[in-house]
C-alpha cells in the first residue's frame, strides 16, 4: 500500500482566485493523518517518500492518527495552497456555506461530506456560488 | 460508502441531494425535475403568450460577470443567465411556446472582463440559434466602468452600475423590440433581497421584490422564471450540462451589505435548506397597506431621454450629469439634485442617453443647437 495517495483538485466559480488563480491542482497526502487535521507534518512539495512507521509519528506528538478525509484535505488546501483570505474558504471547521463541493462528479452531501475517506486519484471540485467578498 | 440509487427513478446512481426536497437524485432525473419546475412555474404564473419576443438578460447586481462557453459558441453572461438561456430554450422547444428568443449582454466596460470573449461573440454571430445583442455602458452613456470608477473611487462604483445595468437591459430591450425581459434571479437572490428590505425598512420594496413579473410604464414586462429554483442547483445544473463557464469576481468593490445578507442566508441554508423558500413566502406573505403604496412617486418620463422616472431626470441622467460635471459623489437623493443645481445651471450638450425606442409615436422637435 503506498504511503501517499494523490487527489485532483479543481476550483471554479471564482473560487480559483483564492489559489493563485489556478484552476486545477494536483495533491499528494498521506494515508493516514492527524485526527486533529494539522498538516503542518505533511507539506504536499515534499518528495519525502517516508512512510508512516507503524508507531505512529506526528509531528505534534499527538499520536491520533485517522485514514484521510475530506475534512482533512480542506484543512490542508488552506494551509498549503490557499493564497489569500482564508474566511473566504473555510468557516467553523469546514468549507463555507454557499461553496458546493463534488467528489468524482457527486455531491458531497450524498457522499458523508467531511467524513468521506479518500482515494488515490480522486477528483474533488469546488465551485463557489457566492459573489464578491 | 454504496452508491445511493435515485430515488425518483430507483435505478441510476445519484448524484444530487436535492436542497429543497432532501430528495437524493440522479443525473437525468434531476434534468428533467429542474426543467419541469421551471416549466410549472412559468406556466402557472402565466408569463407568455405564443408571439412574444422574448430578451434573456444578465440578471444585474452581483458584481460578477461570466464568461461563458457553450458547445459551440461562446457568449459572456452570468451563470444564473446562461441556464436560464439554455432552459428557456429547451422548454421553447419541448412545450411549443412559440416564443422568439434573444439574448441580452451589457459589456460594463471594465478591464479584465474578458474583452477577447466578447470579440469571439461578434465573430461567430452566424453561428447563433438566438441573436445576441450586446450594449456596452460606453455606447450608451459615453463612460465605461474603469472611467468612472476612475473619476468617482471605488466608495459609490456600485450604485452607477446597479443604476446603468438595469437601464441598458431596458434600452437594449427596446432596441430589440421585445415584449418581455427575463432574468436569472433565482430563490436564493430573492430571499436575500427580502430580508435585506426588512433590514432597510423598505416596506413598499418588500412588497414588489417577490413579485415573479413586474410591467413598467414602457409595458416591457420583466420576469424571473428561476424564482423557485435554488442557486445549488442552477450552478450544478449548469456543470452537468457541461455548460462549461469561468468567473471573474466583479474587481471594484462589491455591495458589502448585499455581502452580509448572502452569508447570512448561506449560513441559515446550510442548518435547514428550507430557509431559502420559507424567506421568499413570508416576504409574500407580507401584506403592503395601501397608504405605502401610494406613497410611491407617481411616474413620469424623464425630460432629458424620456426613460421612465419618477423625477424631471432619471437615475441614469442625474448620475451622468453627476459624473460630466465632476460632482458625481452627489448620487442620486433629492436633496443631492437640488445641491448640484445650485452650483449652477445644467451645461449644454449634456448626452442624450438613447432609449432606442423603435415605433416612436409622437415626433418631438429637437432642441436646436443654438
Ligand atoms: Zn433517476
Ligand atoms: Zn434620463
Amino acid at each position: 500500500m503506498a504511503s501517499t495517495i494523490s487527489i485532483n483538485i479543481v476550483f471554479s466559480g471564482g473560487l480559483e482566485l483564492l489559489f493563485g488563480n489556478e484552476r486545477n491542482h494536483s495533491v499528494s497526502i498521506p494515508n493516514f493523518v492527524p485526527s486533529d487535521n494539522s498538516t503542518c507534518s505533511t507539506p504536499s512539495s515534499s518528495s519525502s517518500s517516508t512512510p508512516p512507521s507503524d508507531n505512529v509519528v506526528s509531528s505534534t506528538g499527538a499520536g491520533d492518527t485517522k485514514a484521510a478525509d475530506l475534512e482533512y484535505l480542506i484543512y490542508h488546501l488552506r494551509d498549503h495552497l490557499l493564497k489569500e483570505r482564508p474566511e473566504l474558504f473555510m468557516e467553523n471547521g469546514t468549507i463555507r456555506p454557499g461553496i458546493l463541493v463534488l467528489i468524482n462528479d457527486t455531491d458531497w452531501e450524498l457522499e458523508g461530506e467531511g467524513s468521506y475517506q479518500l482515494c488515490d486519484n480522486d477528483e474533488i471540485l469546488f465551485i463557489s456560488t457566492l459573489h464578491g467578498g | 460508502m454504496a452508491p445511493t440509487s435515485c430515488s425518483l427513478c430507483r435505478d441510476a446512481k445519484a448524484i444530487l441531494k436535492r436542497p429543497k426536497t432532501g430528495q437524493q437524485i440522479c443525473k437525468d432525473c434531476f434534468f428533467f425535475v429542474f426543467e419541469t419546475e421551471v416549466h410549472h412555474t412559468i406556466t402557472e404564473a402565466e408569463l407568455f403568450k405564443s408571439g412574444d419576443r422574448v430578451a434573456i438578460g444578465a440578471s444585474g447586481g452581483k458584481g460578477k460577470t461570466t464568461a461563458v462557453i457553450w458547445p459551440d459558441m461562446l457568449i459572456v453572461l452570468m451563470a444564473d443567465s446562461t441556464v436560464l438561456a439554455y432552459v428557456m430554450k429547451t422548454l421553447n422547444d419541448r412545450y411549443n411556446y412559440g416564443l422568439e428568443l434573444f439574448l441580452l449582454s451589457i459589456d460594463e466596460g471594465i478591464t479584465g472582463y474578458r474583452d477577447d470573449s466578447l470579440e469571439t461573440v461578434k465573430r461567430n454571430q452566424q453561428q447563433y440559434d438566438m441573436p445576441l445583442k450586446i450594449l456596452s455602458y460606453d455606447e450608451l452613456y459615453g463612460w465605461t466602468m474603469d472611467a468612472i470608477v476612475e473619476q468617482i473611487g471605488k466608495k459609490n462604483n456600485c450604485t452607477f452600475c446597479g443604476v446603468f445595468r438595469r437601464q441598458a437591459l431596458d434600452r437594449g430591450a427596446n432596441s430589440l423590440n421585445v415584449d418581455h425581459i427575463v432574468t436569472g434571479h433565482n430563490a436564493d437572490d430573492i430571499a436575500e433581497t427580502v430580508l435585506m428590505n426588512i433590514m432597510r425598512g423598505d416596506i413598499a420594496r418588500l412588497g414588489r421584490c417577490t413579485l415573479i413579473c413586474t410591467q413598467g410604464e414602457d409595458t416591457i414586462k420583466r420576469s424571473k422564471p428561476f424564482k423557485y429554483a435554488y442557486e445549488k442547483e442552477i450552478v450544478m445544473y449548469a456543470y452537468f450540462k457541461k455548460l462549461d463557464y469561468f468567473s471573474t469576481e466583479c474587481i471594484y468593490s462589491p455591495d458589502a451589505y448585499r455581502g452580509h445578507a448572502r452569508t447570512f442566508l448561506k449560513d441559515l441554508e446550510a442548518a435547514r435548506p428550507s430557509a431559502i423558500i420559507d424567506i421568499i413566502h413570508s416576504g409574500e406573505a407580507f401584506e403592503v397597506k395601501e397608504e405605502i403604496k401610494a406613497a410611491q412617486k407617481a411616474q413620469q418620463t424623464c425630460k432629458r431621454c424620456g426613460y421612465m422616472s419618477s423625477n424631471d431626470l432619471c437615475k441614469a441622467c442625474t448620475l451622468l450629469e453627476g459624473l460630466e460635471r465632476g460632482m458625481a459623489s452627489s448620487v442620486i437623493t433629492d436633496r443631492a439634485r437640488k445641491k448640484m443645481d445650485a452650483m449652477g445651471p445644467t451645461p449644454e450638450n449634456l448626452r442624450t442617453i438613447p432609449l432606442f425606442r423603435s415605433t416612436p409615436t409622437i415626433t418631438v422637435e429637437m432642441p436646436s443647437q443654438s
